[in-house]
């Protein structure tokens, strides 16, 4: 099972590690998963600590959705199901976890390294959503 | 702490626009190996390949008729043959087999098998958490790290397609590479092709052909009673980093530190020791960053470094002499024809596009999307 991307792809249903973090989804909330042992922040949701390898205290936080461009392309080539030109980044969120997203801007070929963004939404058929970004300043 | 094993042939299938089979190129590539060394099928008794089915070097030796005593299939994109030459070397000291042939064919270009999305396994996390948002695969992260890169040090494009230029005037001193007789290459050639993934055009990109290669492994002592001169493995080394887009923290440094430096150690070799380097150049970015990771020289140094004709031939620095990825042939995996050409160099036999006296030669494979990395140290037989 999986569900259409509105404009493109698909997004396969979540597995027991990551239903959580796709549930908050449903809320608009981002969660970012938390090793209560160490500290450790990680993304993608695993089924144990990268950091300390503890297997049983993973939680989540909220994210405040604040993030940083660490590095961008524009995609010019149409695949299957995307419209070029848009804008995949690596975005660095304030609580220091990386996560590959869209940056939403008019003016794809203007957004770059050290942008700031804050977080937004692309809402999916089956009532999960995808975080993407905008920019939240120049 | 160097190594007792030698390649001791290798050769090319047929490259560019095959029209033939995966197979029928891995078979063509293996004969043309055993030839080369003057051995037979019948004294294999190790097999590494990949890229074939699910069951790779099973289905080769299937196909071969062979039953190994050792095989390896180690799914690492294009580094993998670097890989295997690792493994070939411990099997065959180890006792566990004699004779390795490592091979790799694939007609992705006759058969328009590839694809801009790459191959999605619906059960990985990137399939959640990345492909959604429509990355090229492995374009888009190769054009991140370019950004990423020339942001930090104040690169620009014209400087990264140096290394494409210069690929192209390799290609043009190889007949068997696929823009041989299309010419020179000009800076404002690569900056104005089609874009791709910014900041990357087409012509940072590695060619789509059809094509394949072997290599054949056996101890130094065996090789040096078989028709070719030995090229001596020296060192070997390797690291695996990702397979997501975001679990390397900085995308300008790759795990090509720790695989040179695993290499170096084992052979007792410096950079500075490398007369010929053959590294992989999927795209530009690939090499620059590549460079400064093995220390052919420092952090945010390449673009200046490879500049003025260094890498081109006749340069101080003589860098994929075939023409590389980019000019001569890229069949999905090129790793296999990084070992070709390195052995060829170190046994004088590249006509026009020689590099004089070659004694070491590197070879590095990187594969997925800065994923893997190995290097090879190999050398002539002294």
């Amino acid at each position: 099972m999986s569900t259409e991307v509105p404009g493109g792809g698909q997004v396969p249903d979540p597995d027991e590690v990551t239903a959580p973090w796709w549930d908050a989804t449903r809320r608009r909330v981002l969660l970012v998963q938390r090793c209560a042992a160490c500290g450790h922040a990680q993304h993608p949701p695993r089924a144990l600590c990268t950091a300390c390898g503890s297997p049983r205290d993973l939680g989540w936080s909220e994210a405040t959705g604040d993030g940083v461009v660490d590095a961008c392309t524009v995609v010019e080539r149409a695949m299957p199901g995307f419209r070029p030109p848009y804008v995949v980044a690596r975005v660095r969120l304030a609580e220091g976890v990386l996560l590959l997203s869209n940056v939403v801007a008019e003016r794809p070929h203007d957004v770059g390294v050290g942008d700031t963004l804050r977080l937004d939404w692309r809402p999916l058929p089956d009532g999960r959503a995808l975080p993407v970004f905008v920019l939240s300043q120049r | 702490m160097t190594t007792s094993v030698a390649i001791a042939g290798a050769a090319e299938s047929d490259l560019g626009v095959t029209g033939k089979s995966v197979l029928g190129l891995q078979a063509q590539a293996i004969g043309r190996a055993l030839e080369d060394a003057g051995l037979t099928l019948a004294d294999v008794d190790g097999l590494a390949t990949t890229g074939v089915s699910r069951f790779s070097a099973t289905q080769v030796a299937d196909y071969l008729g062979l039953r190994p005593a050792w095989t390896d299939s180690t799914f690492a994109g294009g580094s993998a043959f670097e890989m295997y030459v690792a493994r070939a070397v411990q099997a065959i000291e180890a006792g566990q087999c004699s004779t390795v042939v490592i091979s790799y064919g694939s007609n992705q270009r006759s058969a328009r098998s590839r694809s801009l999305a790459g191959v999605v396994e619906s059960h990985t996390p990137e399939a959640q958490f990345e492909t959604p948002y429509g990355p090229l695969y492995p374009i888009s992260y190769y054009a991140m790290a370019a950004q990423r890169y020339l942001h930090r040090y104040g690169g620009t494009r014209e400087q990264l397609a140096e290394v494409a230029v210069a690929a192209r005037e390799w290609a043009l001193l190889n007949p068997a590479a696929f823009r041989h007789g299309t010419g020179p290459l000009s800076v404002a050639d690569v900056v104005g092709a089609p874009m791709v993934s910014t900041p990357l055009t087409t012509a940072d990109c590695c060619l789509v052909t059809d094509g394949g290669g072997a290599v054949v492994l056996t101890s130094l002592d065996r090789a040096r009673d078989l028709r070719r001169p030995p090229v001596r493995v020296l060192g070997y080394g390797e690291c695996t980093t990702n397979t997501s887009m975001t679990a390397v923290d900085d995308l300008t440094v790759t795990g090509a530190v720790e695989s040179g430096r695993a290499a170096f150690a084992r052979a007792g070799l410096t950079p500075a020791d490398v007369d010929v380097a053959e590294v992989y150049d999927s795209f530009t970015i690939t090499v620059v960053l590549t460079l400064e990771a093995l220390g052919f020289c420092g952090r945010g140094e390449a673009l200046d470094w490879i500049a003025g004709g260094r890498i081109r031939p006749g340069g101080d620095f003589p860098l994929d002499t075939s023409g590389g990825g980019l000019s001569y042939c890229h069949p999905g995996q090129y790793g296999v024809l990084l070992l070709v050409e390195a052995v060829r160099q170190l046994r004088g036999e590249c006509d026009a596009r020689q590099v004089a006296g070659a004694e070491i030669a590197l070879a590095h494979g990187t594969g997925g999307i800065l994923s893997t990395h190995a290097t090879v140290l190999l050398g002539v037989d002294r």
